[in-house]
């Protein structure tokens, strides 16, 4: 059991005996264990880490760390081994023994296991020169490498919590939000709305018994995005501290009151967040009387039931009075009647993370990174970072951290290292399924809240999804088309029947069935759903498709007039065949699940049409590159 | 099913009715399921209409109102899964199984559900099978996992 | 929302340029009736509270910066110094693809369709229903059993396109009163009533209840379970009361 801090003093006190007591030159074991890392099997490489440390008696000479997401998962698990900072990646268990050997005690590197730049193979040491980490920024990031998020002990010796004994201390709750204000931090979660104007109007809001309600948004359902999950489970500390100083700073003197609404996909955040809560309060961090103050605010976890449209601020909180979430019209802005009908200041777990930050390193250091000018009016610019989750058909694919107005071309490229198995670029989808697709022409375009708008798209919680020729632009549009008809909550005409039509229209003409007209129609039911739908499901609904067949128009043409799909994705418009490059090796027709593939051994085989269910399994199994698709 | 033990869930949230979504939540948690005498005990404890619970448990995905089997098998949908192939795989599991995804082998051994992303997109294709989370996934992976828990072709 | 008006407070606003009086916060739609201008919508009642899914009552709306924004007028709070456009071309164009997207829900309602052409719109370019049951999933049912009656039978479960207005489990309800509201707000008619043998049945959600005989008559008039429940929330009158139909008593 952890000694209550009972003033801010007494933590600084307990921050420096921590970093009194490490000793940066001793040897130490980074090891990734954020989701995607564990289904490599990085628990098992842990145990593994912790079993040679065993056997080897090391266990004073040498930290083992286990932490979470460190961000390049295309390359996990990953190791980092300090003091000399070697970068490992793809480790396995076997390969422990040496790392202990050659690294931790030799002090050498291990070029097998060294991320070798695919273009320039030229071999990175240290995590620095991994072309992949070189061109980021990571502030909100920068301790996922390092610290075991269930310790806050590690936060705090790395600085956590000083920001709060610092507001708590030297500033006023009006201080803390006009520094929020004036720093220019927008929304994270989408909206992109500034955080201290929503701060600003709840504190002002009427509250006639004095409760506030502050609230983390972790719901994440953008498919595509995870940076929030990797915040959660690897530094739960960095956004709790945000949200207990945006309780100081909104609601008092007065009675807040937190939640941390997490998905439900997301077992392992919950585990680390409620960890974390339990430990800050230990240590007086949260609760009552904070550091010894007359300051109280504690937080409850809400878990999410399985449902995208609870990323909509009153649709979360409808589910978290026990009513479906059925989102309401915000005429009334929820900072004023929110949660209970209460004053409520929503905001995303990326949002709340830069918080801390803010107040620890200031305002100008945070204006002086992003686009535009917050001087006058936070709605000016994109100031700070974005964390990014770069998926798809790059070499790299991860969490990416930069500084807004990084152009396109440099998070695909640079950072995410080109385009893989040597294609090309064709499109980029950002902003999840409220999103659009860019194409080439939009490369330079600097990512920042308002140039991706009027491109067509939005920045949304950040999910960037690359594409190359393989992608089909309508089938692209499909996907998210039944992906929001799924998810909506169903209440309104436009969205409801809006995203059935257009997925039946969409539908047919993947299949072949496009009609003269079809992209008139899907234009006007289009506009109609964005304009007229009550909530921003709705309203953004129609942003995948819309851009598609903006950009992308010849594709649907393609579908509609010609029948066929250019990306040989839709079913419906490709066949597969067999080439002259058949060894007759018969694999292909083993494993074909409706038997349509007939030949003999070291016959060419051919495949029947009529029972062909376009599957693919024969274009996966066979050898020697033998199945076309036209 | 007992009784006694959606008594003890409601009770541990102090038979708040805010608290409806996480004592459904504790309730699969424990069942597997949502058996139709739960969900009526529920509204008699918490004092709310029928029609209230019956709502959050079909409005929201994690709740299924049918028994599931004793392994479950979830694919992710999400967008860089999809482009990885997802739905093939999706296809496959259901010809194998012979059920469709949200449905249950009527032995009750095998239940494939599909979710909208788990956040691991990396490593798409990925299929979480009782909670283990198979990355990279492809359909000779797939069988080799699926024959782990004895269910194979 | 840089000033803070207090919900009532009088307030002066516009409709088509032309000034009219109202509290803070009162529904714009009502208060447009009120003033005698004409907005269509399907599911919206006085007796129960403002929904916003059939999206027919739909305004533009330019606020005091004059930024304007197309919304229901239902849900819409007044404020001071909007001004409400009704009918412009957009809200035209957009009404009509609603109109479209409710007939291809209720292809056979006559009310839809009546309401539809009064819009200009005759025949959906969208493909209907196979399965269309003519119900709109305005929610009128169920608000009225909740707010007005209390007997809380019916609600929406499931969501998107699966959402449907019906009983737990779709089986009866035994919440249900028979009371016949739900039939009576209903704007397609789809719920269905019907009374034979001394029994309504309330035919969309499958409810059968016997029928109380008047003695003075002898012909059914309500259902018992209604008059118990009556004699329940109303307490305090004596049962012999409730033995006639109304005009007897």
């Amino acid at each position: 059991m952890r000694a209550r801090l009972t003033s801010p003093q007494a933590l600084e006190k307990l921050r420096a005996e921590l970093t009194a007591r490490r000793d940066p030159k001793k040897p130490a074991l980074s090891v990734c264990a954020g989701t995607g890392c564990v289904a490599y099997g990085a628990l098992k490489l842990a145990d593994a880490v912790r079993e040679e440390v065993r056997k080897r008696g090391l266990e004073d000479r040498l930290e083992v760390r286990i932490n979470g997401c460190h961000g390049f998962c295309e390359r996990g698990p990953l190791v980092l081994c300090h003091p000399h900072g070697f970068f490992y990646q793809r480790v396995q268990p076997s390969d422990v023994g040496e790392i202990l050997e050659q690294s931790t005690l030799g002090g050498k590197p291990i070029e097998r296991l060294q991320y070798v730049d695919p273009v320039t193979g030229a071999r990175a040491v240290r995590q620095e020169d991994v072309g992949f980490y070189k061109h980021q920024m990571r502030v909100l990031l920068e301790y996922n490498g390092w610290i075991d998020p269930t310790s806050i002990e590690d936060y705090i010796a790395v600085g956590g919590y000083a920001a709060l004994a610092k507001a708590l201390s030297t500033m006023k709750p009006e201080e803390v939000l006009d520094a929020i204000y004036r720093s220019g931090l927008r929304g994270r979660g989408g909206g992109g709305f500034p955080a201290g104007v929503k701060w600003k109007e709840c504190r002002h809001a009427p509250a006639p018994d004095g409760v506030r309600y502050i609230i983390a948004n972790g719901d994440e359902g953008d498919p595509g995005a995870f940076m929030d999950r990797s915040l959660m489970e690897g530094n739960p500390h960095l956004v709790i501290e945000g949200m207990i100083l945006g309780a100081y700073a909104i609601a008092h003197p007065g009675h807040p009151v937190g939640y941390i609404y997490v998905r439900n996909e997301y077992p392992l955040a919950v585990e680390r967040l409620g960890l974390a809560l339990q430990t800050a309060r230990e240590l007086g961090l949260l609760g009552e009387q904070i550091l010894g103050t007359d300051f109280s605010f504690d937080i409850q976890i809400n878990r999410g039931g399985g449902a995208f449209v609870c990323g909509e601020s009153t649709a979360l909180m409808a589910s978290i009075e026990g009513f479906v979430g059925e989102p309401r019209a915000k005429h009334i802005h929820t900072a004023v009647q929110g949660l209970y009908n209460k004053p409520t200041n929503l905001n995303n777990v990326e949002t709340w993370a830069n918080v801390p930050l803010i107040l620890a390193r200031g305002v100008d250091w945070f204006t002086s990174i992003g686009t535009g000018d917050v001087s006058r009016d936070p709605w000016g610019g994109s100031k700070g970072t974005k964390i990014f989750a770069l998926v798809g058909k790059v070499n790299n694919t991860g969490l990416v951290e930069v500084p807004m107005g990084k152009t396109l071309r440099e998070i695909i490229f640079d950072i995410g290292g080109g385009i893989r198995d040597g294609k090309q670029f064709k499109a980029v989808q950002t902003g999840g399924p409220s999103g659009g697709c860019l194409p080439a022409s939009h490369l330079d375009m600097p990512v920042d809240f308002d140039r991706l708008t009027e491109a067509g798209s939005m920045m949304g919680s950040g999910g960037m999804i690359v594409m190359d020729d393989s992608t089909c632009m309508v089938d692209v549009a499909r996907y998210f088309l039944h992906f929001l008809a799924d998810e909506s909550c169903g209440k309104c005409v436009t969205c409801r029947e809006g995203l059935k039509h257009l997925c039946r229209i969409v539908d047919r003409i993947c299949a072949g069935q496009g009609r003269e007209g079809d992209l008139e129609l899907l234009d006007e039911i289009s506009l109609t759903v964005e304009k007229a739908s009550l909530c921003a499901l709705g309203q953004t609904a129609p942003n995948p498709l819309r851009s598609t067949m903006r950009y992308f128009q010849d594709e649907y043409v393609a579908h509609i007039r010609d029948r066929k799909c250019p990306a040989k994705v839709c079913k419906a418009l490709i066949t597969f065949g067999i080439n002259d490059k058949c060894t007759g090796c018969m694999v292909c027709a083993r494993n074909c699940p409706t038997g349509a593939i007939t030949g003999e051994r070291k016959k060419l085989h051919v495949i029947d049409q009529q029972k062909c269910i376009k599957c693919g399994v024969c274009q996966e199994v066979c050898k020697f590159d033998a199945v076309d698709v036209a | 099913m007992d009784l006694a033990n959606v008594d003890r869930i409601v009770d541990k949230y102090q038979g708040s009715a805010a608290a409806l979504l996480p004592i459904l939540q504790d309730i699969q948690a424990q069942e597997n399921w949502l058996p139709r005498e739960a969900l009526a005990r529920v509204a008699e404890k918490l004092q709310v209409p029928l029609t209230r619970v019956y709502g959050m448990a079909t409005f929201f995905r994690a709740f299924s109102l049918k028994p599931r089997g004793k392994h479950i098998c979830t694919v992710c949908m999400g967008t860089a899964c999809h482009v990885r192939g997802a739905p093939k795989l999706v296809e496959k599991i259901e010809r194998d199984m012979k059920i469709k995804a949200g449905e249950t082998t009527p032995d009750l051994e095998f239940t494939l559900e599909t979710v909208n992303c788990v956040g691991a997109c990396a490593l798409g294709p990925l299929v979480i099978l009782d909670g283990t989370y198979h990355g990279n996934i492809t359909s000779a992976k797939l069988d080799k996992v699926l024959k782990g828990i004895g269910r194979s072709k | 929302m840089s000033e803070q008006h207090p919900f009532g407070a009088p307030v002066t606003f516009q409709v088509e340029g032309r000034p009219y009086e109202a509290h803070y916060g009162d529904g714009l739609l009502e208060t447009l009736r009120k003033y005698g201008y004409e907005v269509p919508s399907l599911c919206h009642h006085e007796a129960v509270s403002p929904y916003g899914a059939c999206r027919l009552c739909l305004v533009e709306v330019v606020d005091k910066r004059g930024r304007r924004k197309i919304t229901t007028s239902c849900n819409f709070p007044v404020q001071p110094g909007i001004d409400v456009r009704l009918d412009t071309p957009d809200v035209v164009r957009h009404r009509r693809v609603v109109l479209e997207l409710l007939l291809a829900m209720a292809p056979r309602s006559p009310e839809l369709q009546a309401l539809a052409a009064e819009h200009g719109v005759t025949t959906g370019r969208l493909e209907p229903d196979e399965t269309a049951e003519d119900c709109i999933l305005c929610g009128l049912c169920e608000r009225v059993c909740r707010e007005v009656v209390g007997a809380n039978a019916i609600a929406m479960s499931a969501r998107g396109t699966a959402k449907k207005m019906t009983t737990p489990y779709d089986a009866e309800n035994p919440a249900c009163i028979a009371c016949g509201a739900c039939v009576y707000v209903c704007p397609t008619k789809c719920i269905g009533l019907e009374e034979a043998d001394g029994q309504r049945t309330i035919v969309r959600w499958g409810r059968t209840l016997p029928l109380a005989v008047c003695e003075q008559t002898g012909r059914a008039f309500t259902p018992r379970f209604l008059l118990e429940h009556y004699a329940q929330e109303l307490g305090g009158l004596d049962e012999k009361v409730f033995r006639k139909a109304p005009p007897y008593r």
